[in-house]
C-alpha cells in the first residue's frame, strides 16, 4: 500500500528574467490523510512552492524532485497534474469573461474524471455543492469570477475543489481577506472533503483557519527553506511572537 | 521548466474546400472591357437603362484610383479575374431539380436542412447566378417578395430602378464602380407596410470557379412598421489563384421598421473580399448588423448606417478572426444625420499566427443632429507575439449636444488565465479555445444558431487543430 502522496526532495526554483532563486532546497513528505500547513512571512516562497507544484511555466526547477504518487512530475504539464489529482486553490483566481462557472466546471470535471458529464446530473451536483458553501444558485450561470468579490472568488475555489475531488489540494492563502464567517465556510468545505485517502497543503499567514481545520504538521518557510517543522504548537508560537523570533533564530 | 509551444494546425476547411468540376453555360473572358459588359448584359437580357448603367459604371471604374489606405491590393490583377460565370442550370424553386454537384455542395454546407428547420425562405447563389430560391407561401400571400435580382429586375423593374445603387452609387469608390459594371445575382427582398416576418430569410453565396469574381447585389426594402431578419452566408473553396468578391448590399429601413442583417463571411484564404454594405434608416427605424468575418486573404468591409430620420437607431455587433496570411480590415461607419438618433458598436477581433486584424470605424454627427447618443466598444485579442491588431476609430462631431461613450482595448491572451484553466485539468489548447470562445460570447449569442455553432467550431479548429 502506497501511503505516501507527495515527496519533495531538495527543490530549488527560480523565477523571472534575472533568474532569482526563491526556493533554495525544500524537502517535504505528505502522506494520505494528512493536513500540512505552511506558514511564513511574505516573500519567503510560499506561493512559489504552490505554483511550482502545479507547474506554472514561469517557475524554473533548477534542482530536486517532485514526486506525486510514484511519478516524478517535474516536467509534467499542469493539466496532467490536475488529472493525477493535484489541485491548487488560487490566492488570486483569474476572471474569465464569457465562460460560465457551470460550463467551466463541467469541462474540468469531464477532463479530470475522464467521463463525459451529462448536463442535468451535473447541474444537480453543482447546486448541491453550492448550497453546502452557502453560495446562491445564480453563481453557476455567472462568468467565471467576473465581478465576484474576494470572498466569492475564494468560495468558488472551494466549490471547484469539492467537485473535482482531488487527492492533494494546495490552498494558497485561501483564508486571506475573508471574514470569520467565510473562513468557517471554507474550513467546513475542507473538512467535508477530507478523508483517509486525500491530503491538504494549506498555505496561510494567520492561524484563524487553524481553529477550524486541525493540522497534523506545521512548517515554517523562511527565505526559501523550511526552517522548522512541528505540530499546532508552532502555529500558536507564531501567533504569540510573530515571525521575528524565528527570523532571529535563523538570521545567519 | 521548459516553455512549450502549442502547435496549432491550419484550419480544416474540408467542407468549404470541396471543388466541383467547372460546368458552365456561359463565361466571359477574364479582365474587364466594354465588350465583356455588353456580353453580360445581353446574356441577362436586361433593359437598356441597366446596360447603360453598367457601361457608365465601367467608365467610372477606369477613372477611379485604387484606395490608398487599408489593404495592399497590388496582388489583385483585374485582368486575371473572370467577372461572369453562369452555371449550367436555370434557377429552380424545387430543390430536387438543382444539379447534383451543386446540390451536394449546399447539402454539405447545411443549407436545405436549415431551410426545413428554421427559415422562411432560402436563396442559393452558385458563382454568378442564383440556382435556387424558395419562400413560404404565407409570406407570399402577405405580399413579401424574396427573389434573385435578375427576376426582380424583370418583374419589379420600377422598384429596382428606384433603389438600385442609389445608396451606394458607383462613384462611391473603385469597387462600387466595378460592382455597378459587372454585378450579377444576389437577393431582392421587399416587405410591405406592417408585415412582420417572424422567421428569418437566408441567402447563401458560393463561389466555385477559380480566378473568378462574385458580384452579387442585395437590395432590401422594409416598409413602415415592418420587421425582417435576413441572414447571409458566404464561402468558397481555396485555389491557387486569387478570387475577388465585390458584392453590394443596400438596405432601406422605413419609418418604425426594424431590419436585422446577419452575415458570416467565411471565404477561402485566396479571396479578396471588398464588399460594400449600407443602410439608410428613417424615423424611429432600427438597423441591426451582426457581422462575422473569418475567411479571405484580404477583407475591407465597413457596413454603414445612415440615420436620417429622427429617433433612428443602429446597432453593430461584429467579430473578426484573422489567422495566418490574413489581413482583415473591418469596422463600421455610422452617420447621425437627424436628432435623437442612437448608435451602438460592439466589435471584437482575434488575431493569431501572424494574422492582422485592423478595426477601422467612423462615427459622424452632423451639425444639425442634436441629442444623439453613441456607444462604441472595440476589443482585440492577440493569441501570440507574431500577430497584429490595430484600432482606428475616427470620430467627427459637428455639434456639442451629444453623448458619446468610447472604449478600445487591445490585449494578449494571458498566461495566468491559461494556467488557471489548466490547473483544473483542461489542456492548453482547450483552455485557449475556451478563453477565445468566452471573448466572442457576447457576439456568438447574437448570431443565428447554426452560425454560432459554426463560429465555435471554427475557434476549436483554429485553436485545437482538430474537430472534436
Amino acid at each position: 500500500m502506497f501511503e505516501n502522496l507527495l515527496t519533495i526532495n531538495n527543490l530549488k526554483v527560480s523565477v523571472g528574467d534575472d533568474d532569482k532563486e526563491i526556493l533554495k532546497g525544500i524537502d517535504l513528505k505528505i502522506n494520505k490523510g494528512e493536513v500540512h500547513v505552511i506558514m511564513g512571512p511574505n516573500g519567503g516562497g510560499k506561493s512559489t512552492l504552490a505554483y511550482t507544484l502545479m507547474g506554472h511555466p514561469k517557475y524554473r526547477i533548477n534542482d530536486g524532485d517532485i514526486i506525486f504518487g510514484s511519478t516524478r512530475i517535474n516536467d509534467m504539464k499542469t493539466h496532467l497534474r490536475a488529472k493525477m489529482g493535484l489541485f491548487l486553490s488560487f490566492q488570486y483566481p483569474e476572471e474569465i469573461e464569457g465562460v460560465t462557472v457551470e460550463e467551466f466546471l463541467r469541462t474540468a470535471k469531464t477532463a479530470v474524471s475522464g467521463e463525459q458529464q451529462k448536463i442535468i446530473p451535473f447541474k444537480k451536483l453543482i447546486n448541491k455543492k453550492m448550497e453546502d458553501l452557502s453560495m446562491s444558485e445564480e453563481y453557476a450561470s455567472r462568468y467565471l469570477n467576473v465581478g465576484f468579490s474576494g470572498g466569492e472568488k475564494k468560495k468558488n475555489e472551494i466549490l471547484q475543489m469539492s467537485i473535482l475531488n482531488p487527492k492533494l489540494a494546495i490552498l494558497d492563502e485561501t483564508d486571506s481577506g475573508l471574514d470569520v464567517d467565510a473562513i468557517k465556510i471554507v474550513a467546513d468545505g475542507v473538512n467535508k472533503i477530507k478523508n483517509e485517502e486525500n491530503a491538504f497543503l494549506i498555505i496561510t499567514h494567520y492561524n484563524k483557519l487553524l481553529e477550524y481545520i486541525k493540522p497534523d504538521f506545521v512548517h515554517i518557510l523562511l527565505n526559501g527553506r523550511i526552517v522548522k517543522s512541528g505540530g499546532i504548537e508552532l502555529a500558536n508560537e507564531i501567533d504569540e511572537y510573530g515571525y521575528e523570533k524565528i527570523k532571529n533564530e535563523f538570521a545567519s | 521548466m521548459e516553455k512549450k509551444k502549442t502547435k496549432v494546425k491550419d484550419i480544416d476547411r474540408r467542407i468549404y474546400d470541396i471543388k466541383n468540376e467547372l460546368n458552365y453555360s456561359f463565361k466571359t473572358d477574364s479582365g474587364l472591357t466594354r465588350d465583356i459588359i455588353l456580353d453580360i448584359s445581353r446574356e441577362k437580357n436586361e433593359p437598356e437603362w441597366m446596360r447603360d448603367f453598367r457601361l457608365k459604371s465601367l467608365e467610372i471604374y477606369s477613372q477611379k484610383p485604387f484606395p490608398k489606405w487599408g489593404a495592399d491590393l497590388s496582388d489583385l490583377d483585374m485582368d486575371n479575374i473572370v467577372t461572369y460565370i453562369k452555371p449550367n442550370t436555370q434557377m429552380k424553386n424545387d430543390w430536387n431539380d438543382v444539379p447534383e454537384d451543386i446540390k451536394n455542395t449546399f447539402e454539405l454546407l447545411g443549407l436545405p436542412q436549415a431551410e426545413r428547420e428554421s427559415l422562411a425562405g432560402v436563396g442559393a447563389q452558385y458563382d454568378s447566378e442564383v440556382v435556387y430560391h424558395n419562400i413560404r407561401q404565407e409570406l407570399v400571400d402577405m405580399g413579401v417578395i424574396y427573389t434573385d435580382m435578375e427576376t426582380a429586375l424583370r418583374d419589379y423593374e420600377d422598384i429596382v430602378k428606384e433603389y438600385f445603387m442609389k445608396l451606394v452609387p458607383p462613384t462611391d469608390h473603385k469597387f462600387a464602380a466595378l460592382h455597378g459594371a459587372v454585378w450579377s445575382g444576389g437577393s431582392f427582398v421587399y416587405v410591405p407596410e406592417g408585415v412582420k416576418v417572424d422567421i428569418p430569410l437566408q441567402s447563401y453565396f458560393r463561389l466555385n470557379a477559380p480566378g473568378a469574381g462574385q458580384f452579387e447585389h442585395t437590395l432590401i426594402i422594409v416598409e413602415k412598421n415592418s420587421y425582417l431578419h435576413f441572414i447571409e452566408g458566404c464561402s468558397a473553396p481555396k485555389y491557387k489563384v486569387n478570387n475577388l468578391h465585390a458584392g453590394c448590399v443596400e438596405l432601406f429601413v422605413k419609418e418604425n421598421a426594424t431590419l436585422r442583417y446577419s452575415t458570416i463571411e467565411n471565404w477561402s484564404k485566396n479571396m479578396y473580399n471588398l464588399n460594400t454594405k449600407r443602410a439608410v434608416v428613417d424615423k424611429n427605424g432600427t438597423i441591426e448588423w451582426v457581422s462575422g468575418s473569418f475567411g479571405s486573404k484580404v477583407s475591407m468591409l465597413y457596413p454603414m448606417s445612415i440615420l436620417r430620420g429622427e429617433g433612428a437607431r443602429s446597432e453593430f455587433t461584429g467579430v473578426t478572426f484573422a489567422a495566418k496570411g490574413q489581413y482583415l480590415d473591418t469596422g463600421t461607419k455610422v452617420v447621425h444625420a437627424a436628432n435623437n438618433t442612437t448608435s451602438t458598436v460592439n466589435s471584437k477581433s482575434i488575431s493569431k499566427d501572424g494574422g492582422h486584424a485592423f478595426y477601422r470605424g467612423l462615427l459622424r454627427v452632423s451639425k444639425n443632429a442634436t441629442g444623439c447618443k453613441s456607444t462604441v466598444s472595440c476589443t482585440s485579442l492577440m493569441l501570440d507575439n507574431e500577430s497584429k491588431s490595430d484600432t482606428l476609430p475616427i470620430i467627427e462631431i459637428d455639434n456639442d449636444n451629444i453623448d458619446i461613450g468610447h472604449e478600445a482595448k487591445i490585449g494578449r491572451i494571458s498566461d495566468d488565465a491559461i494556467f488557471y484553466l489548466m490547473s483544473r485539468g483542461i489542456s492548453e489548447e482547450e483552455a485557449k479555445a475556451m478563453i477565445v470562445r468566452g471573448f466572442v460570447e457576447p457576439i456568438t449569442k447574437e448570431l443565428p444558431l447554426e452560425y454560432a455553432v459554426e463560429l465555435n467550431n471554427l475557434i476549436n479548429i483554429e485553436l485545437e487543430g482538430a474537430i472534436g
